[in-house]
This record gives C-alpha cells, structure tokens and sequence, in this order.
C-alpha cells in the first residue's frame, strides 16, 4: 500500500441498540471517495412486523475475512492495518461468493458492474488519519471511531467485543459492537 | 535455489510445461520447420514461451483453490450439460459483449470504460499481429517477376495478396501504429484516473497500477519509434529503436503472469459466473428463512457451503441448519437480534 498516516490507536464501535434509522450514515457514506460514491453501509429494519428498531452494519474487517477466502479471483485484499478492502474491480468477476457468504451480510453486488463493493473503512479518509465518514455524522453515536480509552469513558457499562460466534464458528473483527460489561463474545443463534 | 524449486506446484509445472511444448511444436508446424521464421523475432518467441509457461503455471494454481476449482468444474458441468447450444450461445454474446467490448465497465464509468476499451482494443490488436508473426504463423513473400504484389502466407499457405502502394498495404503495415495511438490514449485516460480519483489515490500502488500503465506506453512509444526512424529518418536510429523496443516487450511478457496483466486471463471466468447463475435460477431459488424472500440460487448457496467447509469454516447450527441460509438482510438482522437479547438479558439496553 502507498505510505498512509493511518492511526492503528483509532478503532471502530458499533452500538446497533443507538440506530434511530436516520441514514444520515447511508448519505455520508457515498461521500467516500473509495465507494465510487454508492452508499456501502447498510440500515435495515430489524423484524418490520414486531418492532421500528433498525440496524445499522458496516464491514467489520474480520481476521481471516470468509469473504476473501471464497473469492475465486483473489479479488479481495486485506492489508497490513487488517482493512479488509473492496474487490479489485480489475480481478472481480462479480460471482456474489462473499456477498452470500460473508457472515454479517456486509458485500454488495453492483450487477450491471459485475462487481462486489463493500465497506472499506473510507480508507481514503483513514489512510489520511481522519474518521470514516458514517461516524462522523451519527447523530447517536450507533458508529464511533476513536481511541479505546475514549470509548471506555463515554460508555462506562458496556464493553467493545469483537468475538462472534456464528454456529460453530468463531469469527473475530477489527471493528468491534458494544456489548453489555462483561461480556466476551456474542454468539449469533 | 533449490528451496524454490521445492515450493513449485507439481500440477501447474507439469501443465505449464506441456503448454510451452505445445506453443514450440506449433511453431515448429505452423512455420513449416521454420522455413518461415523470422530470425530476427528469436527474443520475442522466447519471451512469449516464457510468458505461456508462466500463465500457465499461475492459471493452473489458480484454478487448484477450492473457490475456483469448484466454478470451474461447475462452469464445465453446466455447458457440456443437455442445454449445451443455448449456453454456448450466451457464453459467445457475453464474450463479444463483456470481454471484448467490455461493456461492464461503463457501468463503472463512461470514462473509465472508454479508456479501458481503448487500452484493450489495442493490446489485443497488436496480439493478434505480433503473435502470428512471432510464430511465422504468418509470413509475406513476392513472387519473381512481380515485384509490386505483396503475397501473404498463413502456416505456409497462401491467404492472400496486395498492392504495395495501396491504401490496404498501408494499413497493414502500420497496423501496430494504429493499435500503439490506442493503447497511449487509453493508458492516458487510465493514468488521469490515478491522478484525480481520490479513492484511486488512496489505495494505488506502484507495481500493481502504475507500472503497467508506464510499461504500456514504454512500449507503444518505443513501438511507434520503430515506424518514425524507417519513414522520416531513413533508419539512423533503427538499432536503438529497435532494442529499446525490444526490451519493454519482453519485460511486458515476463511480467505478464505475475502482475496485474494477469487479469486478462482472469476475466475469462466472469462468463463462467454468469452461466452459474443461469443454471442456478433454472434450478431453483433459495429463500431467506427471515426476510422469506428468495436471494439467491439454491446451488449457490449449498456450494458455498461445501466451499466454506473445505476452506475451514464451520457455519452450521445446532438446529441443523447453517447460517449461510439466511440473506444478507437475514444475517444483518440475526446479529442485531442476539444483540438486543444480550442487552435485554443484561437488563440494560444502553450503556
């Protein structure tokens, strides 16, 4: 990668229990110039029929990203920061395996571009050492990206967890949710 | 040294080579014992059976990775399948569309589209000469007696004639000038991109963005000096021209299975995902047991399942079925779900 001024101190907290469904993230998000302007993050109502709770979802940079590893053209790169990048659009052959198999429902498939686009933690922004821009407009602070010491001062109770449990599989992050004190991991039934 | 030949793949050595043999023998029979081989052309074949053996090599490697293994194969199944002719028709509309006029990309961006379509167009024009020549596939003689008519032969057959002074002669001969004028605009229109596109400037590099760009126009340029010494400056230069030439082209073949000219062969498989899917919807759809819609097919998403299982992913639940059920809403929502339940559980929804 070119030299960047990413800050490794910096990290991201997503609070889903904060959404209020505003999509002021989903307008700031086609802002990164790393998106093509398209909007990569998405804001979706929980269970319509039983609650107005919306989630939100950015990617959140797994270790050992599924969606790389079952991509059949080596499109998807993670870097020495662990951002788990968009496709090389020039190696993408737009097949939709991670956006099927990445286990938060993160990829999305631009069809008439035969091409996958995700989150990519506005690297432009990032790499240049400012916040994302989906965190940079959240009015409730569902998204934050800070330092870790910031984040355990302004949300005493709750701890950043970055352990999932999806099944039998065990899938850890670099963006992290925040979970209730105590708590280690979340296992997604 | 011998550490690397260690690490070699078997497989792909053992493709590879026979690719490089096949390539030599058709050269043998297509420049009929190579009574119609350009000798001066020697380092150009070298580095084109160089550059096979390394293709191959890669492709070969590639393909062995569970992901690619698995649509290969299925791209097979599915053509050579009882509705071979529809799908081979489909496979030549997208060729046409998607690989050699690469419409897709203009969904990208116009702009980006028109670069790339001139970039290509070029390389693949100068393919289309270069290779045959290199080979003495193709060879031009004149017949005694007649010193005006150019005779062109293909593998030593004769394929035609022309005029020298005619307006085809012309553009036969300048064909790699007309392809090098294509490849230096698209390269400029590539290379603005990477100069404005702030994403572009964010995650480009050296070797995988620029370096390619560069060595397309080294070659192009040093190609159209080629043209420039023997029209206006009666061949003074032709040793310099000729081997500055030279050594971008082979550079170019060297490099062209590592880099990112591997993509080329790459893009290939867009056509084998797209028949995926079009056999995958004629066998049915998979329905996301949350949102109850359907999201993708079901041979897909059983695939991907096996896949992610050879990869060392274990996505199945205790109720017996597997997270890769669920759409990618269903998903979203499964992990705000068990959120809410731990935040409910812990009897604070905030904190």
């Amino acid at each position: 990668m070119p030299e960047t001024s990413y800050d490794q101190e910096m990290a991201f907290f997503v609070d889903m229990q904060r959404c209020i469904g505003c999509q002021a993230c989903v307008m700031a998000c086609a802002e990164c110039e790393t998106n093509g302007q398209e909007s990569m993050i998405h804001v979706n109502f929980v269970d319509r029929r039983k609650s107005p709770q919306t989630t939100v979802q950015v990617c959140m940079h797994c270790e050992d990203p599924t969606c790389a590893n079952v991509c059949p053209a080596d499109a998807i790169h993670q870097d020495d920061f662990g951002v788990v990048h968009s496709a090389n659009s020039s190696r993408c052959i737009g097949c939709s395996n991670c956006v099927l198999a990445c286990p938060f429902g993160v990829p999305k498939k631009m069809e008439e571009a035969e091409l996958m686009m995700k989150c990519n933690l506005c690297y432009d922004r990032t790499s240049a050492g400012k916040k994302p821009m989906c965190a940079t407009v959240c009015p409730s602070q569902a998204l934050f990206y800070g330092t870790r010491e910031e984040i355990a001062r302004m949300r005493p109770d709750s701890e950043p967890v970055n352990s999932f449990f999806f099944g039998q599989q065990e899938v850890n992050t670099k963006v992290n949710i925040m979970m209730p004190k105590g708590t280690t991991s979340l296992l997604i039934p | 040294m011998y550490n690397l030949f260690k690490t070699l793949n078997r497989t792909a050595v053992i493709k590879a080579t026979i690719a490089a043999v096949v390539t030599v023998v058709l050269v043998l029979i297509g420049s009929r014992n190579l009574q119609n081989f350009d000798p001066a052309l020697i380092a150009y074949l070298i580095g084109t059976v160089f550059a096979v053996f390394g293709i191959a090599y890669r492709y070969s490697v590639w393909v062995q990775r569970p992901p690619t293994r698995l649509y290969w194969r299925r791209s097979m199944q599915f053509l050579f399948s009882k509705y071979f002719f529809p799908y081979l028709w489909r496979y030549t509309k997208l060729f046409f569309k998607n690989i050699l006029a690469q419409r897709f990309i203009a969904h990208r961006s116009r702009t980006r589209w028109f670069g790339h379509f001139m970039l290509a167009t070029g390389c693949l024009i100068a393919f289309a000469i270069t290779i045959p020549l290199t080979f003495g596939w193709i060879h031009f003689i004149l017949k005694p007696g007649d010193d005006t008519t150019y005779y062109a032969l293909l593998f030593g057959f004769e394929a035609g004639s022309f005029q020298l002074d005619s307006p085809l002669a012309f553009i036969a001969f300048h064909g790699l000038v007309w392809s090098s004028v294509l490849v230096t605009i698209g390269a400029v229109i590539m290379m603005k991109r990477r100069f404005t596109d702030g994403g572009l400037i964010a995650t480009q590099t050296l070797e995988n963005d620029w370096l390619p760009l560069i060595l397309l126009i080294a070659i192009s340029v040093t190609g159209l000096g080629i043209s420039y010494d023997y029209t206006f400056l009666e061949g003074k230069t032709y040793q310099f021209m000729a081997v500055t030439h030279a050594i971008t082209v082979i550079l170019f073949l060297v490099w062209l299975p590592f880099g990112k000219f591997f993509h080329i062969f790459q893009r290939l498989a867009q056509l084998g995902a797209n028949l995926y899917k079009t056999e995958g919807t004629r066998r049915g759809m998979a329905v996301c047991p949350h949102t109850k819609e359907e999201f993708a097919t079901e041979t897909h998403v059983e695939d991907l399942k096996y896949v992610t299982k050879e990869l060392g992913f274990d996505y199945d639940k205790a109720d017996g079925s597997n997270h890769l059920d669920l759409s990618p809403e269903g998903k979203r929502s499964a992990l705000a779900k068990a959120h809410l339940e731990a935040r409910t559980q812990a009897g604070k929804l905030f904190g």
